[in-house]
Protein backbone atom coordinates (compact mmCIF):
# COMPACT_ATOMS: atom_id res chain seq x y z
CA UNK A 1 0.00 0.00 0.00
CA UNK A 2 1.15 3.67 -0.78
CA UNK A 3 -0.75 6.30 1.41
CA UNK A 4 -0.23 8.67 -1.74
CA UNK A 5 -3.31 6.54 -2.67
CA UNK A 6 -5.22 9.22 -0.01
CA UNK A 7 -4.11 11.68 -1.72
CA UNK A 8 -5.28 10.85 -5.58
CA UNK A 9 -8.66 9.79 -4.20
CA UNK A 10 -9.12 13.12 -2.68
CA UNK A 11 -8.39 14.93 -5.29
CA UNK A 12 -10.00 12.75 -7.61
CA UNK A 13 -13.54 13.21 -5.46
CA UNK A 14 -12.97 16.46 -3.92
CA UNK A 15 -13.78 18.56 -7.00
CA UNK A 16 -14.95 21.79 -5.72
CA UNK A 17 -13.31 21.91 -2.25
CA UNK A 18 -10.27 22.97 -0.84
CA UNK A 19 -7.89 20.93 1.27
CA UNK A 20 -5.61 23.08 2.75
CA UNK A 21 -5.45 26.46 3.62
CA UNK A 22 -2.30 27.72 4.95
CA UNK A 23 -0.47 31.42 5.36
CA UNK A 24 -4.06 32.62 4.14
CA UNK A 25 -3.80 31.24 0.41
CA UNK A 26 -5.89 27.88 -0.27
CA UNK A 27 -5.05 24.41 -1.99
CA UNK A 28 -7.36 22.09 -3.63
CA UNK A 29 -6.67 18.49 -3.22
CA UNK A 30 -5.49 17.95 -6.95
CA UNK A 31 -3.05 20.63 -6.56
CA UNK A 32 -0.96 19.28 -3.69
CA UNK A 33 -1.28 15.63 -5.74
CA UNK A 34 0.46 17.33 -8.47
CA UNK A 35 2.60 19.82 -6.55
CA UNK A 36 3.76 16.53 -4.64
CA UNK A 37 3.92 14.22 -7.84
CA UNK A 38 6.49 17.35 -8.98
CA UNK A 39 8.66 16.80 -5.79
CA UNK A 40 8.59 13.30 -6.06
CA UNK A 41 10.24 13.53 -9.82
CA UNK A 42 13.06 15.64 -7.75
CA UNK A 43 13.65 13.35 -4.65
CA UNK A 44 14.00 10.62 -7.13
CA UNK A 45 16.73 12.43 -9.40
CA UNK A 46 18.36 13.37 -6.20
CA UNK A 47 18.72 9.91 -5.05
CA UNK A 48 18.54 10.72 -1.50
CA UNK A 49 17.18 7.71 0.55
CA UNK A 50 15.23 9.93 2.97
CA UNK A 51 12.88 13.32 3.32
CA UNK A 52 13.10 15.71 6.14
CA UNK A 53 11.47 18.83 6.72
CA UNK A 54 13.36 20.94 9.21
CA UNK A 55 10.78 23.54 9.70
CA UNK A 56 7.27 25.12 11.22
CA UNK A 57 4.04 23.71 9.05
CA UNK A 58 3.48 25.33 5.37
CA UNK A 59 1.94 23.89 2.34
CA UNK A 60 5.35 22.66 2.09
CA UNK A 61 4.32 19.46 4.76
CA UNK A 62 1.67 17.54 2.79
CA UNK A 63 3.90 18.30 -0.39
CA UNK A 64 6.72 16.82 0.97
CA UNK A 65 5.24 13.98 3.03
CA UNK A 66 2.95 12.71 -0.01
CA UNK A 67 6.19 13.65 -2.32
CA UNK A 68 8.41 11.45 -0.11
CA UNK A 69 5.23 8.45 -0.37
CA UNK A 70 5.59 8.77 -4.45
CA UNK A 71 9.59 8.94 -4.57
CA UNK A 72 9.19 5.63 -2.65
CA UNK A 73 11.62 6.98 0.47
CA UNK A 74 11.14 7.53 4.48
CA UNK A 75 9.56 10.92 5.21
CA UNK A 76 11.18 11.79 8.56
CA UNK A 77 10.58 15.39 9.78
CA UNK A 78 13.05 16.68 12.47
CA UNK A 79 12.47 19.21 15.47
CA UNK A 80 13.33 22.18 14.69
CA UNK A 81 13.22 23.61 17.95
CA UNK A 82 16.51 21.19 19.39
CA UNK A 83 19.68 22.51 19.21
CA UNK A 84 21.87 22.76 16.14
CA UNK A 85 24.29 19.88 17.34
CA UNK A 86 21.61 17.75 18.09
CA UNK A 87 20.20 17.94 14.57
CA UNK A 88 23.19 17.48 12.81
CA UNK A 89 23.31 14.23 15.45
CA UNK A 90 19.78 13.13 13.94
CA UNK A 91 20.77 14.34 10.05
CA UNK A 92 23.78 11.94 10.58
CA UNK A 93 21.63 8.87 11.15
CA UNK A 94 19.54 10.21 7.56
CA UNK A 95 22.32 9.12 4.74
CA UNK A 96 21.96 10.40 2.09
CA UNK A 97 19.08 13.40 2.98
CA UNK A 98 16.48 15.45 0.77
CA UNK A 99 16.42 18.44 3.64
CA UNK A 100 13.79 20.94 3.39
CA UNK A 101 14.37 23.50 6.09
CA UNK A 102 13.71 27.44 7.08
CA UNK A 103 16.50 29.78 5.91
CA UNK A 104 18.04 29.48 9.31
CA UNK A 105 18.50 26.11 9.40
CA UNK A 106 18.99 25.28 5.49
CA UNK A 107 22.00 27.11 5.87
CA UNK A 108 23.34 25.66 9.30
CA UNK A 109 23.17 22.52 8.05
CA UNK A 110 23.68 22.39 3.99
CA UNK A 111 27.01 21.07 4.78
CA UNK A 112 26.12 18.69 7.14
CA UNK A 113 27.69 14.89 6.35
CA UNK A 114 24.62 12.46 5.00
CA UNK A 115 22.70 15.50 3.27
CA UNK A 116 22.59 14.70 0.11
CA UNK A 117 20.35 17.97 -1.45
CA UNK A 118 19.09 21.05 0.80
CA UNK A 119 16.77 23.72 0.35
CA UNK A 120 14.55 26.19 2.02
CA UNK A 121 11.00 25.42 2.19
CA UNK A 122 9.76 27.77 0.09
CA UNK A 123 12.19 26.88 -2.83
CA UNK A 124 11.08 23.20 -2.29
CA UNK A 125 6.79 24.80 -2.93
CA UNK A 126 7.75 26.96 -5.40
CA UNK A 127 9.16 24.54 -7.56
CA UNK A 128 6.90 21.32 -6.89
CA UNK A 129 3.71 24.34 -7.89
CA UNK A 130 5.97 25.41 -10.86
CA UNK A 131 6.62 21.90 -12.18
CA UNK A 132 3.82 19.45 -11.07
CA UNK A 133 3.29 16.25 -12.28
CA UNK A 134 -0.95 15.98 -12.53
CA UNK A 135 -0.38 12.43 -12.65
CA UNK A 136 2.38 10.92 -10.63
CA UNK A 137 2.77 7.48 -10.74
CA UNK A 138 4.36 5.35 -7.27
CA UNK A 139 5.63 1.97 -6.08
CA UNK A 140 2.68 -0.23 -4.86
CA UNK A 141 4.44 -0.55 -1.28
CA UNK A 142 7.41 1.30 -0.74
CA UNK A 143 7.60 -0.25 2.60
CA UNK A 144 8.50 2.80 5.06
CA UNK A 145 6.42 5.75 5.01
CA UNK A 146 7.83 7.63 7.96
CA UNK A 147 10.51 7.57 10.28
CA UNK A 148 9.65 9.60 12.98
CA UNK A 149 12.87 10.21 16.35
CA UNK A 150 10.80 9.79 19.47
CA UNK A 151 10.64 12.41 22.04
CA UNK A 152 13.42 11.05 24.16
CA UNK A 153 12.39 12.37 27.38
CA UNK A 154 13.91 8.99 29.21
CA UNK A 155 16.99 8.46 27.14
CA UNK A 156 18.84 8.98 23.44
CA UNK A 157 15.57 9.60 20.76
CA UNK A 158 14.99 6.43 18.96
CA UNK A 159 14.14 6.04 15.49
CA UNK A 160 10.22 4.62 15.33
CA UNK A 161 9.33 3.59 11.92
CA UNK A 162 6.17 3.29 10.42
CA UNK A 163 5.27 1.76 7.44
CA UNK A 164 2.56 2.55 4.78
CA UNK A 165 0.50 -0.17 5.90
CA UNK A 166 0.30 0.79 9.41
CA UNK A 167 -0.70 4.55 8.65
CA UNK A 168 -3.14 3.47 5.77
CA UNK A 169 -4.81 0.70 8.41
CA UNK A 170 -5.33 3.34 10.54
CA UNK A 171 -6.68 5.74 7.95
CA UNK A 172 -9.25 3.03 6.45
CA UNK A 173 -10.25 1.59 10.15
CA UNK A 174 -10.99 5.21 11.39
CA UNK A 175 -11.67 7.45 8.95
CA UNK A 176 -14.99 7.04 6.06
CA UNK A 177 -13.40 8.59 3.02
CA UNK A 178 -15.44 12.19 2.04
CA UNK A 179 -17.26 11.75 5.33
CA UNK A 180 -16.62 15.48 6.10
CA UNK A 181 -19.69 17.94 5.48
CA UNK A 182 -18.54 20.99 3.03
CA UNK A 183 -18.18 23.23 5.52
CA UNK A 184 -16.00 21.41 7.93
CA UNK A 185 -12.57 22.66 8.28
CA UNK A 186 -10.19 21.39 10.92
CA UNK A 187 -7.01 23.56 13.13
CA UNK A 188 -4.01 21.75 12.80
CA UNK A 189 -1.58 23.53 15.17
CA UNK A 190 0.68 20.51 16.62
CA UNK A 191 4.09 20.71 14.93
CA UNK A 192 5.16 18.83 11.44
CA UNK A 193 7.53 15.99 13.58
CA UNK A 194 4.52 14.88 15.96
CA UNK A 195 3.11 11.56 14.80
CA UNK A 196 -0.40 13.51 15.42
CA UNK A 197 0.53 16.46 12.44
CA UNK A 198 1.09 13.38 10.42
CA UNK A 199 -1.98 12.04 10.79
CA UNK A 200 -4.32 14.97 10.99
CA UNK A 201 -2.89 15.51 7.00
CA UNK A 202 -3.56 11.78 6.05
CA UNK A 203 -7.42 11.49 7.71
CA UNK A 204 -8.63 15.57 7.18
CA UNK A 205 -7.51 14.66 3.42
CA UNK A 206 -9.02 11.69 3.10
CA UNK A 207 -12.24 12.77 4.81
CA UNK A 208 -12.50 15.56 2.72
CA UNK A 209 -11.87 18.10 5.72
CA UNK A 210 -10.08 21.66 5.14
CA UNK A 211 -7.19 21.68 6.85
CA UNK A 212 -6.20 25.24 8.67
CA UNK A 213 -2.65 25.27 9.49
CA UNK A 214 -1.26 27.09 12.64
CA UNK A 215 2.35 27.40 12.07
CA UNK A 216 3.36 28.48 15.76
CA UNK A 217 1.23 27.86 18.38
CA UNK A 218 0.08 30.78 20.87
CA UNK A 219 -3.83 30.99 22.34
CA UNK A 220 -4.95 34.33 20.94
CA UNK A 221 -3.39 33.17 17.15
CA UNK A 222 -5.93 29.90 17.55
CA UNK A 223 -8.79 31.78 18.50
CA UNK A 224 -7.76 33.82 15.91
CA UNK A 225 -8.05 31.48 12.81
CA UNK A 226 -10.81 29.56 14.88
CA UNK A 227 -12.69 33.12 14.14
CA UNK A 228 -11.66 34.15 10.60
CA UNK A 229 -11.25 30.65 8.96
CA UNK A 230 -14.75 29.27 10.33
CA UNK A 231 -13.01 26.48 11.71
CA UNK A 232 -15.26 23.47 12.99
CA UNK A 233 -12.83 21.04 15.00
CA UNK A 234 -9.13 20.75 16.09
CA UNK A 235 -6.79 18.62 18.16
CA UNK A 236 -5.13 19.90 20.90
CA UNK A 237 -2.52 19.07 23.24
CA UNK A 238 -3.30 19.45 26.97
CA UNK A 239 -0.92 22.50 27.31
CA UNK A 240 -2.47 24.11 24.26
CA UNK A 241 -5.89 23.49 25.79
CA UNK A 242 -4.85 24.60 29.06
CA UNK A 243 -3.94 27.69 27.82
CA UNK A 244 -7.10 28.56 25.58
CA UNK A 245 -8.90 28.05 28.45
CA UNK A 246 -6.64 30.67 30.56
CA UNK A 247 -7.32 33.11 27.68
CA UNK A 248 -10.81 32.80 27.18
CA UNK A 249 -11.46 33.14 31.06
CA UNK A 250 -9.20 36.15 31.31
CA UNK A 251 -12.12 37.66 29.05
CA UNK A 252 -10.20 39.39 26.96
CA UNK A 253 -12.74 40.31 24.10
CA UNK A 254 -15.42 39.20 22.54
CA UNK A 255 -15.08 36.07 20.09
CA UNK A 256 -17.44 34.33 18.37
CA UNK A 257 -16.42 30.93 18.13
CA UNK A 258 -20.00 29.58 17.08
CA UNK A 259 -18.45 27.44 14.12
CA UNK A 260 -16.41 25.04 16.41
CA UNK A 261 -18.21 21.55 16.76
CA UNK A 262 -15.23 19.93 17.78
CA UNK A 263 -11.92 19.62 20.15
CA UNK A 264 -9.89 16.11 19.83
CA UNK A 265 -6.77 16.28 21.93
CA UNK A 266 -4.09 14.08 23.37
CA UNK A 267 -0.57 13.61 23.40
CA UNK A 268 -0.12 13.51 27.00
CA UNK A 269 -1.86 13.75 30.35
CA UNK A 270 -4.78 16.24 30.56
CA UNK A 271 -5.69 17.40 33.94
CA UNK A 272 -9.38 16.45 34.90
CA UNK A 273 -9.37 19.85 36.24
CA UNK A 274 -8.67 21.79 32.72
CA UNK A 275 -11.22 19.54 30.56
CA UNK A 276 -14.06 20.14 33.31
CA UNK A 277 -13.40 24.24 32.40
CA UNK A 278 -13.18 23.60 28.91
CA UNK A 279 -16.76 21.41 29.14
CA UNK A 280 -17.99 24.67 30.38
CA UNK A 281 -16.64 27.19 28.13
CA UNK A 282 -17.33 25.49 24.70
CA UNK A 283 -21.20 23.42 25.97
CA UNK A 284 -22.33 22.83 22.35
CA UNK A 285 -18.27 21.17 21.57
CA UNK A 286 -17.84 17.44 21.19
CA UNK A 287 -14.95 16.75 22.93
CA UNK A 288 -12.88 13.51 21.96
CA UNK A 289 -9.88 12.22 23.91
CA UNK A 290 -7.54 9.78 22.09
CA UNK A 291 -4.55 8.06 23.08
CA UNK A 292 -1.71 6.82 20.97
CA UNK A 293 1.56 6.60 20.37
CA UNK A 294 4.20 7.04 17.60
CA UNK A 295 4.58 3.45 17.29
CA UNK A 296 0.97 2.88 16.80
CA UNK A 297 0.11 5.01 14.32
CA UNK A 298 -1.22 7.84 16.06
CA UNK A 299 -4.91 7.12 17.93
CA UNK A 300 -5.45 3.79 19.89
CA UNK A 301 -8.02 4.21 21.96
CA UNK A 302 -10.84 6.84 22.10
CA UNK A 303 -13.12 9.02 24.76
CA UNK A 304 -15.80 10.72 22.64
CA UNK A 305 -18.48 13.25 23.04
CA UNK A 306 -21.28 10.92 24.17
CA UNK A 307 -18.60 9.44 27.08
CA UNK A 308 -17.59 13.11 27.88
CA UNK A 309 -21.52 14.16 28.63
CA UNK A 310 -22.77 10.94 30.68
CA UNK A 311 -19.01 11.26 32.74
CA UNK A 312 -20.26 15.06 33.68
CA UNK A 313 -23.69 14.43 34.55
CA UNK A 314 -23.29 11.44 36.21
CA UNK A 315 -23.33 10.88 40.32
CA UNK A 316 -22.26 7.53 39.54
CA UNK A 317 -18.59 7.53 40.99
CA UNK A 318 -16.94 5.01 38.03
CA UNK A 319 -19.09 6.67 35.51
CA UNK A 320 -17.46 9.96 36.46
CA UNK A 321 -13.96 8.96 36.69
CA UNK A 322 -14.35 8.37 33.04
CA UNK A 323 -13.76 11.82 32.34
CA UNK A 324 -10.09 10.95 33.15
CA UNK A 325 -9.69 8.02 31.15
CA UNK A 326 -8.60 7.88 27.20
CA UNK A 327 -11.67 5.31 26.28
CA UNK A 328 -11.97 2.52 24.50
CA UNK A 329 -9.98 0.73 21.76
CA UNK A 330 -10.84 1.26 18.36
CA UNK A 331 -12.63 -1.99 16.52
CA UNK A 332 -9.59 -3.10 15.22
CA UNK A 333 -7.08 -2.10 18.39
CA UNK A 334 -7.03 -4.88 20.97
CA UNK A 335 -5.63 -4.24 24.45
CA UNK A 336 -3.95 -6.35 27.40
CA UNK A 337 -2.95 -5.28 30.72
CA UNK A 338 0.35 -7.33 32.14
CA UNK A 339 2.18 -7.61 35.26
CA UNK A 340 6.19 -7.67 35.59
CA UNK A 341 6.15 -11.14 34.79
CA UNK A 342 4.13 -10.67 31.52
CA UNK A 343 0.63 -12.26 32.77
CA UNK A 344 -2.50 -10.89 31.93
CA UNK A 345 -4.16 -8.86 34.42
CA UNK A 346 -7.65 -8.59 35.12
CA UNK A 347 -9.95 -5.13 34.79
CA UNK A 348 -9.32 -2.65 37.30
CA UNK A 349 -5.36 -4.16 38.18
CA UNK A 350 -3.18 -1.53 37.09
CA UNK A 351 -0.19 -2.87 34.83
CA UNK A 352 1.71 -2.28 31.38
CA UNK A 353 -0.31 -1.57 28.74
CA UNK A 354 0.33 -3.74 25.63
CA UNK A 355 -1.31 -3.32 21.96
CA UNK A 356 -2.06 -5.27 18.85
CA UNK A 357 -3.61 -4.69 15.69
CA UNK A 358 -2.50 -3.66 11.73
CA UNK A 359 -2.06 0.04 12.51
CA UNK A 360 0.76 -0.91 15.28
CA UNK A 361 3.75 -1.00 14.16
CA UNK A 362 6.45 -0.84 17.29
CA UNK A 363 9.52 -0.84 15.03
CA UNK A 364 12.75 0.47 15.11
CA UNK A 365 15.31 1.39 12.93
CA UNK A 366 17.47 -0.87 14.95
CA UNK A 367 15.32 -3.65 16.23
CA UNK A 368 11.55 -4.38 16.76
CA UNK A 369 9.99 -4.22 20.27
CA UNK A 370 6.67 -6.21 19.09
CA UNK A 371 6.41 -9.85 20.61
CA UNK A 372 5.97 -12.85 18.38
CA UNK A 373 2.05 -12.54 18.65
CA UNK A 374 2.26 -9.45 17.68
CA UNK A 375 1.77 -7.24 20.91
CA UNK A 376 3.68 -4.16 21.73
CA UNK A 377 4.84 -3.01 25.18
CA UNK A 378 3.74 0.42 25.22
CA UNK A 379 6.58 1.30 28.15
CA UNK A 380 2.93 3.08 29.54
CA UNK A 381 0.91 1.89 32.71
CA UNK A 382 -2.89 1.62 33.01
CA UNK A 383 -5.86 -0.11 34.01
CA UNK A 384 -8.81 -1.00 31.82
CA UNK A 385 -11.87 -0.82 33.98
CA UNK A 386 -14.85 -3.34 33.69
CA UNK A 387 -16.35 -1.99 30.51
CA UNK A 388 -12.88 -1.73 29.03
CA UNK A 389 -12.03 2.34 29.48
CA UNK A 390 -8.53 2.94 29.94
CA UNK A 391 -7.35 4.83 32.39
CA UNK A 392 -3.82 5.73 32.18
CA UNK A 393 -1.00 5.70 34.84
CA UNK A 394 2.01 7.50 33.47
CA UNK A 395 5.55 6.09 31.49
CA UNK A 396 7.01 2.88 33.36
CA UNK A 397 10.23 4.51 33.93
CA UNK A 398 8.72 7.11 36.10
CA UNK A 399 7.11 4.42 38.33
CA UNK A 400 7.91 5.33 41.98
CA UNK A 401 9.18 2.11 43.60
CA UNK A 402 9.07 2.80 47.40
CA UNK A 403 9.93 -0.08 49.46
CA UNK A 404 9.63 -3.05 46.70
CA UNK A 405 5.74 -1.00 46.37
CA UNK A 406 4.78 0.19 42.91
CA UNK A 407 3.20 3.85 43.00
CA UNK A 408 2.19 5.93 39.53
CA UNK A 409 3.08 9.27 40.11
CA UNK A 410 -0.69 9.54 38.26
CA UNK A 411 -2.50 8.81 41.21
CA UNK A 412 -0.79 11.29 43.60
CA UNK A 413 -1.26 14.20 41.28
CA UNK A 414 -4.68 13.83 40.44
CA UNK A 415 -5.66 14.01 44.59
CA UNK A 416 -3.61 17.08 44.33
CA UNK A 417 -5.27 18.65 41.46
CA UNK A 418 -8.11 18.67 43.15
CA UNK A 419 -6.83 21.04 45.94
CA UNK A 420 -8.16 24.45 44.82
CA UNK A 421 -5.01 25.54 45.33
CA UNK A 422 -3.46 23.97 42.96
CA UNK A 423 -2.92 24.55 39.11
CA UNK A 424 -0.05 22.00 38.41
CA UNK A 425 1.32 19.02 40.34
CA UNK A 426 3.96 16.69 39.35
CA UNK A 427 5.16 13.44 41.39
CA UNK A 428 8.44 11.63 41.02
CA UNK A 429 11.06 9.39 42.80
CA UNK A 430 13.15 10.98 45.31
CA UNK A 431 16.08 9.08 46.84
CA UNK A 432 15.11 7.54 50.32
CA UNK A 433 17.61 5.85 52.59
CA UNK A 434 14.61 3.66 54.46
CA UNK A 435 13.33 3.00 51.33
CA UNK A 436 15.09 3.29 48.16
CA UNK A 437 12.78 5.26 46.41
CA UNK A 438 10.15 7.67 48.26
CA UNK A 439 7.48 10.40 46.10
CA UNK A 440 8.80 13.82 45.77
CA UNK A 441 6.15 16.61 44.65
CA UNK A 442 6.34 19.53 43.08
CA UNK A 443 3.61 21.85 42.93
CA UNK A 444 2.67 25.04 41.09
CA UNK A 445 -0.12 27.62 43.12
CA UNK A 446 -2.98 29.45 41.82
CA UNK A 447 -1.40 32.95 41.99
CA UNK A 448 -2.20 35.07 44.78
CA UNK A 449 -3.64 31.41 46.54
CA UNK A 450 -1.52 29.27 49.49
CA UNK A 451 -1.95 25.90 50.72
CA UNK A 452 0.93 24.73 52.91
CA UNK A 453 3.27 21.66 52.67
CA UNK A 454 1.30 19.87 55.33
CA UNK A 455 -2.09 20.18 53.95
CA UNK A 456 -0.84 18.64 50.98
CA UNK A 457 0.37 15.46 52.86
CA UNK A 458 -2.80 15.62 54.69
CA UNK A 459 -4.78 15.48 51.19
CA UNK A 460 -2.99 12.66 49.82
CA UNK A 461 -3.15 10.15 53.93
CA UNK A 462 -6.40 10.97 53.45
CA UNK A 463 -7.73 9.82 49.98
CA UNK A 464 -4.69 7.51 49.42
CA UNK A 465 -2.32 4.62 51.41
CA UNK A 466 0.04 6.51 53.67
CA UNK A 467 2.93 4.89 51.27
CA UNK A 468 1.99 7.98 48.62
CA UNK A 469 1.97 10.50 50.68
CA UNK A 470 4.91 12.75 49.73
CA UNK A 471 7.68 13.06 51.65
CA UNK A 472 9.28 16.07 50.13
CA UNK A 473 7.26 18.66 48.75
CA UNK A 474 8.32 21.77 46.50
CA UNK A 475 6.63 25.13 45.72
CA UNK A 476 7.43 26.38 41.80
CA UNK A 477 6.39 29.10 39.44
CA UNK A 478 5.60 26.36 36.70
CA UNK A 479 6.56 22.87 35.63
CA UNK A 480 8.73 21.83 32.79
CA UNK A 481 7.33 20.85 29.42
CA UNK A 482 8.76 20.01 25.96
CA UNK A 483 6.54 21.93 23.38
CA UNK A 484 4.43 19.49 22.32
CA UNK A 485 3.03 19.66 26.10
CA UNK A 486 5.29 16.47 27.76
CA UNK A 487 6.36 16.73 31.05
CA UNK A 488 9.83 16.62 31.34
CA UNK A 489 10.01 14.37 34.89
CA UNK A 490 13.63 13.90 34.26
CA UNK A 491 14.40 18.07 35.04
CA UNK A 492 11.80 17.77 38.24
CA UNK A 493 13.70 14.88 39.64
CA UNK A 494 16.81 16.87 39.65
CA UNK A 495 15.17 19.22 41.96
CA UNK A 496 15.39 16.86 44.54
CA UNK A 497 19.08 15.45 43.60
CA UNK B 1 -5.99 -15.77 -11.61
CA UNK B 2 -4.21 -13.19 -10.10
CA UNK B 3 -1.56 -13.42 -6.95
CA UNK B 4 -2.84 -11.22 -4.93
CA UNK B 5 -0.46 -9.07 -2.42
CA UNK B 6 -1.90 -5.96 -0.21
CA UNK B 7 -1.03 -2.43 -1.90
CA UNK B 8 -1.08 -4.12 -5.32
CA UNK B 9 -3.88 -2.09 -7.56
CA UNK B 10 -6.25 -4.03 -10.00
CA UNK B 11 -8.30 -2.00 -12.77
CA UNK B 12 -11.94 -3.41 -14.11
CA UNK B 13 -12.39 -4.46 -17.81
CA UNK B 14 -15.90 -3.47 -18.22
CA UNK B 15 -16.32 -0.40 -16.27
CA UNK B 16 -14.69 2.64 -14.86
CA UNK B 17 -13.96 0.37 -11.55
CA UNK B 18 -10.19 0.37 -9.86
CA UNK B 19 -9.48 -1.55 -6.57
CA UNK B 20 -6.64 -2.00 -4.49
CA UNK B 21 -5.53 -4.86 -2.21
CA UNK B 22 -5.75 -4.15 1.49
CA UNK B 23 -5.96 -7.29 2.73
CA UNK B 24 -5.09 -10.98 1.29
CA UNK B 25 -2.66 -12.90 -0.81
CA UNK B 26 -2.53 -16.15 -3.20
CA UNK B 27 -3.95 -16.98 -6.23
CA UNK B 28 -7.75 -15.61 -6.61
CA UNK B 29 -10.26 -14.78 -9.28
CA UNK B 30 -11.00 -11.22 -8.59
CA UNK B 31 -13.63 -10.27 -10.86
CA UNK B 32 -15.82 -6.56 -11.40
CA UNK B 33 -19.13 -7.32 -13.88
CA UNK B 34 -17.98 -10.94 -13.88
CA UNK B 35 -14.42 -10.35 -15.48
CA UNK B 36 -11.36 -10.52 -14.20
CA UNK B 37 -9.63 -7.68 -13.20
CA UNK B 38 -6.60 -6.42 -14.50
CA UNK B 39 -3.34 -4.96 -14.26
CA UNK B 40 -2.29 -1.71 -14.85
CA UNK B 41 -0.20 -2.82 -18.04
CA UNK B 42 -2.92 -5.49 -19.24
CA UNK B 43 -5.54 -4.62 -21.41
CA UNK B 44 -9.02 -5.79 -21.69
CA UNK B 45 -10.24 -8.78 -24.01
CA UNK B 46 -13.84 -7.16 -24.84
CA UNK B 47 -15.31 -10.00 -22.81
CA UNK B 48 -19.04 -8.62 -22.00
CA UNK B 49 -19.89 -8.08 -18.55
CA UNK B 50 -22.83 -10.42 -16.96
CA UNK B 51 -25.49 -8.42 -16.59
CA UNK B 52 -26.62 -9.78 -13.05
CA UNK B 53 -22.96 -8.49 -11.81
CA UNK B 54 -23.22 -4.52 -12.82
CA UNK B 55 -24.59 -3.29 -9.56
CA UNK B 56 -21.56 -0.74 -8.90
CA UNK B 57 -18.89 -0.54 -6.41
CA UNK B 58 -18.24 3.22 -4.62
CA UNK B 59 -15.17 4.81 -4.50
CA UNK B 60 -13.96 4.52 -0.67
CA UNK B 61 -15.79 1.69 0.28
CA UNK B 62 -13.98 -1.42 1.47
CA UNK B 63 -15.71 -4.91 0.17
CA UNK B 64 -14.81 -8.34 1.78
CA UNK B 65 -15.38 -11.41 1.02
CA UNK B 66 -16.87 -13.97 3.51
CA UNK B 67 -14.81 -14.76 6.63
CA UNK B 68 -13.12 -11.25 5.52
CA UNK B 69 -9.52 -13.21 4.35
CA UNK B 70 -9.41 -10.74 1.54
CA UNK B 71 -10.34 -6.87 1.54
CA UNK B 72 -9.97 -4.44 -1.26
CA UNK B 73 -10.77 -0.58 -1.40
CA UNK B 74 -12.28 0.86 -4.28
CA UNK B 75 -10.15 3.87 -5.23
CA UNK B 76 -12.31 4.75 -8.23
CA UNK B 77 -15.92 3.82 -8.74
CA UNK B 78 -17.76 2.18 -11.87
CA UNK B 79 -20.68 0.18 -12.73
CA UNK B 80 -19.18 -3.30 -12.02
CA UNK B 81 -19.92 -5.39 -8.87
CA UNK B 82 -16.95 -7.40 -7.26
CA UNK B 83 -16.60 -10.52 -6.46
CA UNK B 84 -13.67 -13.27 -5.90
CA UNK B 85 -13.40 -16.95 -6.76
CA UNK B 86 -17.09 -16.76 -8.26
CA UNK B 87 -18.29 -14.83 -4.70
CA UNK B 88 -19.88 -11.56 -4.43
CA UNK B 89 -17.99 -9.17 -1.80
CA UNK B 90 -20.20 -7.21 0.29
CA UNK B 91 -19.32 -3.33 1.69
CA UNK B 92 -17.45 -3.73 5.32
CA UNK B 93 -19.63 -1.82 7.73
CA UNK B 94 -17.17 0.29 9.80
CA UNK B 95 -18.70 1.87 13.53
CA UNK B 96 -18.52 5.79 12.73
CA UNK B 97 -15.80 7.13 15.03
CA UNK B 98 -15.44 10.95 16.10
CA UNK B 99 -12.26 12.54 14.39
CA UNK B 100 -9.60 11.98 16.83
CA UNK B 101 -6.58 13.70 14.79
Amino acid sequence: MNTAMLLQMAAEAGVGRFALTSAGRHYAAAELLAAAGGAAERIRASGCQFVSLLDVSSAATPVALFGAAMAGVPYAPLNYRLPADQIRALIARLDSLYLIADEDNCAAHRGDPGIGAALTSAQFLEAALAHPDPEPVWPDDPGIAVQLFTSGTTGPPKAAILRHEHLMSYILGSVEFMSAAEDEATLVSVPPYHIAGISALLSSIYAARRIVQLADFSAPAWLDLVEGEAVTSAFVVPTMLARIVEELEAGSGSRDLRTLRAIAYGGGHMPVSIIERALELFPTVDFTNAYGLTETSSTITLLGPEDHRQAMASDDEETRRRLGSVGQALPSVEIEIRDAGGEALAPGQRGEIYVRGPQVSGEYRERSAVDADGWFPTRDIGYLDADGYLHLGGRADDVIVRGGENISPAEIEEVLLTHPAVVDAAAVAVASEQWGEAVGVAVVLKSGASASADALQDLVRSRLRSSRVPEAVRFVDELPYNETGKLLRRDIKRWFA
Amino acid sequence: MTALKPGLRLKSGVCSAEVMIVKGAGETSLTCGGVPMLGADESADGAAAVAAEMNGCLVGKRYVNEDQSLEVLCIKPGEGSLAADGAPLTVKQAKKLPSSD
